[in-house]
């Protein structure tokens, strides 16, 4: 996520073809796939067609049904491999990226003293119904995750966790009551893509109460792109493997940049 | 004499369960002397009321939150209900409608007016007792007709949001070996002061809890178990704030195992600790009477807590948790006291001290038919290596002799299990159970070996942090983040302004009716 080439750059395969890739099993171009589901009818030898032919539906060749079982109650299921006949050109890809430099903890440190005389002001939440705070407390607790320490060991962050299963409407009163520069939010699980629902809700909510443009928005968790981010009016989005020096990172580089804009 | 596989210390043990007990003792009798919103709608659903209004409050809820109705919550609302039926002539859930509409008032009765008040409440609630006598020995009957297989029970959630959807994968999963079906609720619902009405086909990462949603699911998974041949367990929950109602909707509608947790609620969903060690006393004597098996929330705590160095914290809790269920009457063999040790499995000798962790609660708790779960801090996308990891906590259910298995699934963390998902979870589990099912009979841990003296840490340390709480106090403790690195506080948290203490005249037959049903002595 954090890096900066281009597909201008990457370095291929021998035999490759950047503008018309497909998967690679053991030989280049041969569009090997594996993938397993349901289907909701009893097995039996008109359930196999039936998986055979979703599989070619989804453009396989030569679908090969490798294991089958009989789940019961009208239900069957499939593991798969096929040869994929769709291509992708690799060099017309375009993905947005969070425009920053990585640092470490003491780096973000001396750069926010340098930048900044006051101390930066960031509110974390778990939002709406969901109950997991393991990604927004990775982020932002004094133990931080993966051997980075969280926002709240830096001196030179001022932050607030408010936990889990906190309503819009109740961050919103902490962002504004706490002056934040920054709002941390995140989504864990999710059904029928409420984390997505409940994140736009929040932007409209800041835009509403007019402190938008003096709010830096971030969002996370495992399903969240900087794409998807910033689709839903937020300034950043980190994904899964994100530490708490990225996001600490970025805040400091960001608002910095905005003063200077 | 006791054996060991571990060589443990048993007096340790019995100093770490004597200062559980007075810890559990002071719990107990800070909770007897509180009542709460919850307790006294469970009581009304006890007598009888039942259904809801047009916006699907339940009658329970209006009555308790009527102007009378919060002034007599601290003297019990039961008795002045009971006498208001009298007074009216109507049924239990037509009373509660007339009082919700300020037509009928409530007001606590004295003298000769208070004995027939108390008869009358407990005649209202007979349909109800009736009713958890019934369930208790159908379970007792098709257990003994058809059993329920073999230990560790295989245990998987249904998650769909729709109990529709829920019945077919939860017949799905009990054709493919599942022996305790667990509905998981709508993540926010336990944060709901009221239970939903009615059968229920939307959620957020689970199925709202309703009566009618238990009824479905149970009549189902009857005749899943006949066509299986064998019992299959329902679970789901008697926690959150309506956990004293959903505790007896269980009992009524024959849940056979519901997770109960007070220390659960106050640490991960932030609900008051008076409101909630309160309403746990109420729920654990119902779940007395109604035979089920609790499990408690200790398999959650390493999750935020750094698992190297909590461990003992588990032990010490399911020992707390222990002594409080033993005193509101539930039995050893309704404990299912849950624990999992969240281990990094990438760090060295891991599987040992999981396996030593496992074996040392298995000896603590010999009659108790504890349950187990696999880490789900380190489960990420990666599915096969998920699948891998599960496997090895499988194998160490089995070694160590789980009563049951809380089976992990290579989609945890990522979306509610799909069919297969389920599918090739309870495959993996049953065939470790078959493959390794007498290992644990051959295996006696060598001394001053990595198993043995990981054991006899975490024992010494658990006892070192009993007997602290037992000093300071449970709720101290609960400050200061003794558990899961979580600091909760006496007066924050939801539910407090639900609390009352009891006045010198507070009655509650039904509640004295579900002491004598668990063998407690009433107060």
């Amino acid at each position: 996520m954090m890096n900066m080439e281009s597909t201008k750059n990457a370095v291929f395969p021998k035999g490759v073809d950047p503008t018309r890739i497909k998967p690679y099993g053991d030989t280049m171009n041969d569009g090997q796939v594996q993938l397993s589901f349901s289907l909701p009818v009893p097995m039996g030898p008109e359930a196999r067609e039936a998986a055979r032919r979703i599989a070619g539906r989804m453009g396989l060749k030569e679908p090969s049904i490798y294991h089958e079982t009989d789940l019961g109650h009208g239900f069957s299921y499939f593991i798969v491999y096929g040869k994929c006949t769709h291509t992708i050109d690799f060099s017309a890809i375009v993905v947005p990226k969070i425009d920053m430099e990585v640092m470490g903890f003491h780096e973000i440190e001396h750069f926010m003293e340098k930048h900044f005389d006051r101390r930066i002001r960031v509110v974390g939440a778990c939002t709406g119904s969901d109950a997991h705070t393991v990604g927004i407390d990775a982020i932002m607790d004094m133990k931080g995750y993966n051997g980075e320490y969280g926002l709240e060991r830096y001196p030179t962050f001022e932050t607030i966790n408010m936990g889990s299963q906190v309503s819009n409407e109740t961050l919103l009163a902490r962002i504004v009551e706490f002056k934040a520069d920054a709002v941390l939010v995140s989504q864990v699980v999710t059904q029928k893509d409420v984390h997505l629902s409940n994140l736009a809700e929040l932007v409209d909510m800041v835009e509403a109460q007019g402190v938008r443009q003096d709010l830096l928005m971030i969002c996370g968790g495992p399903r969240i792109s900087h794409e998807v981010a910033l689709e839903l009016g937020f300034d950043a989005g980190f994904g899964p493997g994100t530490k708490p020096n990225h996001v600490a990172g970025y805040i400091a580089q960001e608002l910095v940049r905005r003063r200077r804009s | 004499m006791k054996t060991s596989k571990l060589g443990l210390d048993f007096e340790k043990v019995d100093a770490a369960r004597a200062a559980a007990s007075e810890i559990a003792a002071s719990v107990m009798d800070f909770a007897a002397k509180r009542t709460t919103t919850s307790v006294e709608r469970a009581t009304l659903r006890m007598m009888g009321v039942e259904g809801a209004d047009a916006e699907g409050v339940h009658w329970v809820n209006r009555v308790v939150d009527s102007p009378t109705g919060r002034d007599l919550l601290a003297h019990g609302l039961s008795v002045p209900f009971a006498d208001a039926v009298a007074r009216t002539g109507m049924d239990a859930s037509e009373t509660a409608r007339a009082v919700a509409a300020g037509s009928v008032e409530m007001a606590m009765p004295s003298g000769e007016a208070l004995e027939h008040a108390v008869a009358a409440a407990e005649d209202l609630a007979a349909d109800s007792f009736r009713r958890i006598r019934t369930q208790r020995s159908r379970r007792q009957e098709s257990l003994a007709e058809l059993g329920e297989g073999e230990r560790p029970l295989l245990y998987v959630i249904v998650a769909t949001g729709n109990i529709f959807e829920d019945v077919d994968q939860a017949r799905v999963a009990a054709k493919a070996g599942a022996q305790v079906i667990a509905v998981i609720r709508s993540t926010a619902q336990s944060l709901l002061d009221y239970i939903p009405e009615g059968p229920t086909t939307e959620g957020f990462g689970g199925t709202f809890a309703t009566q009618a949603n238990f009824r479905i699911m149970r009549d189902a998974l009857d005749e899943v178990s006949r066509e299986e041949g064998r019992y299959i367990r329902l679970c789901n929950y008697a926690s959150g704030l309506c956990m004293p109602e959903m505790s007896c909707l269980g009992a009524m509608e024959r849940l056979d195992v519901m997770l109960n947790d007070a220390l659960y609620g106050i640490l991960f969903r932030n609900i008051n600790m008076q409101r909630t060690l309160t309403d746990q006393r109420f729920a654990r004597l119902a779940a007395a009477a109604g035979g089920f098996i609790i499990n408690t929330g200790e398999d959650n705590y390493l999750t935020t807590a750094d698992a190297a160095k909590s461990e003992h914290t588990v032990l010490a809790s399911d020992l707390i948790n222990e002594q409080i269920a033993l005193r509101c009457g539930l039995q050893p063999e309704q404990l299912g006291l849950g624990h999992a040790m969240q281990m990094n499995p990438w760090s060295e000798d891991m599987f040992l001290k999981e396996v030593a962790m496992a074996q040392l609660v298995r000896e603590v708790f010999p009659g108790c038919p504890i349950k187990y779960m696999p880490p789900t801090k380190y489960m990420t996308g990666n599915i096969f290596r998920g699948h891998v990891q599960d496997a090895l906590f499988n194998m160490a259910a089995v070694m160590t002799d789980q009563g049951i298995h809380l089976l992990g699934m290579m989609t945890e963390a990522m979306h509610t299990p799909h069919i297969h998902d389920r599918y090739l979870a309870l495959e993996s589990g049953a065939m470790i159970r078959q493959a390794a099912r007498h290992l644990g009979d051959e295996i006696e841990f060598k001394e001053g070996g990595i198993v043995r003296g990981y054991a006899a840490e975490v024992l010494e340390n658990t006892c070192a942090l009993l007997e602290q709480i037992r000093r300071e106090g449970l709720f101290d403790a609960i400050s200061r983040g003794v558990f899961a690195d979580v600091r909760r506080h006496m007066d924050s948290g939801r539910g407090l302004d639900g609390v009352a203490l009891r006045a010198d005249d507070y009655r509650n037959p039904v509640e004295s009716m579900l002491s004598l049903m668990a063998g407690v002595k009433g107060e």
